[in-house]
């Protein structure tokens, strides 16, 4: 389980963990990933890098199922606090609450965080 | 038990390179075995071969270097984040037409494949960054 | 075999923590390490939360960052309990995973 709690573009960690999304896609494993806190803004829709120069991956999210992956959670307390809706995202994701989101944690083998 | 390590963060701007130091010295002194140590992000300037901190300071790349030399342990540096940050061994900065290399050679330079790896072979994969 | 948590972030600065107690489950270990320490100490305004919170997770604070930050063993709240990095090892091995709040 990949988990992001960082905004994209502010720092380098979305990207960077994106990336170890679709290698870990390639390998056959039981990726899930999970996105909460500000890591949420990760899939907001409408992102426009143009002018600040960062690249603009909000849209290679969606290749994530290309690469096999699946299992996209949303926490819901994440994105009501940030007064936004999954019609705001990028992708189809699982809404989780947080409590469903930790015992989904709890199963898995490895959880990286960036 | 056999660990594996992620350094999400670079050396002296954040602690989590010298805890991850310590923690990887702390697990080999109680005989288990450290797969891998992952350096991604700004991690990897762990690998500078040429930081040269003051005297009455703490030495991490060269801390790394001397943990790698006595227990063989395989330090890996992500080459996507390297290269992003001019982090380069020799073949690197060769194949790119740059006149100089900056990379430990107690360090590897590798893909995402090899965190992939070692999360998947590791009984417990540990994470410190920013 | 439950998760162990570490938060190696200040209480007042980020929200690593509250992230933390809010989906962690019950059974798990919280280690504070680096900054995450401040979240071990008595009399502060998260003091209360971690209190209320050893009801259903176990807190572990890492001693050589609370001594380098200039606090000692007598100024924990209650029930956190401290290691060394060799206990930050054994904590490691006697849970099944380890997420850090980053």
């Amino acid at each position: 389980m990949l988990v992001n709690r960082k905004a994209p573009h502010g720092t380098i960690y979305a990207l960077e963990a994106l990336e170890v999304a679709l290698v870990a896609g390639v390998f056959d494993q039981d990726v899930s990933v999970v996105f909460t806190d500000d890591g949420v803004y990760q899939l907001t829709r409408n992102q426009d890098t143009q002018v600040i120069g960062t690249k603009n991956f909000s849209r290679s999210y969606r290749a994530l199922e290309d690469y096999g992956i699946r299992k996209l959670y949303v926490e819901q307390e994440s994105l009501q606090a940030r007064g936004l809706a999954t019609s705001d995202l990028v992708v189809l994701v699982q809404v989780v609450d947080a409590k469903r989101l930790g015992e989904l944690m709890d199963q898995q083998d490895v959880v990286l965080s960036f | 038990m056999r660990f594996a390590i992620l350094v999400n963060a670079g050396p002296y701007t954040h602690q989590a390179s010298d805890s991850a130091y310590r923690f990887t010295r702390a697990a080999l002194e109680k005989g288990h075995e450290v797969l891998r140590v992952f350096f991604y992000h700004d991690g990897v300037h762990n690998g500078s071969r040429l930081s040269v901190p003051p005297q009455d300071e703490r030495d991490l790349p060269k801390l790394w270097r001397e943990l790698a030399e006595r227990h063989c342990l395989d330090l890996v540096v992500c080459i996507s984040a390297a290269q992003r940050r001019g982090l380069l061994d020799a073949s690197e900065a060769q194949r790119h037409g740059k006149d100089a290399y900056n990379l430990s050679t107690a360090f590897r330079i590798s893909g995402l494949g090899q965190l992939i790896e070692a999360c998947i072979e590791a009984d417990r994969m540990i994470v410190f960054g920013d | 075999m439950a998760m162990l948590h570490t938060i190696n972030k200040s209480p007042f600065e980020r929200n690593a923590l509250d992230a933390c107690l809010r989906i962690a489950t019950p059974g798990g270990s919280v280690l504070l390490i680096e900054d995450g320490v401040y979240a071990a100490i008595r009399g502060t305004t998260v003091a209360d939360k971690v209190s209320t919170s050893m009801k259903r997770l176990s807190f572990y604070a890492l001693g050589p960052d609370l001594h380098a930050r200039g606090y000692s063993e007598a100024q924990l709240i209650d029930g956190v309990q401290v290691v060394d990095y060799s206990g930050f090892v054994d904590l490691v091995v006697n849970h099944e995973s380890v997420q850090a709040w980053l």
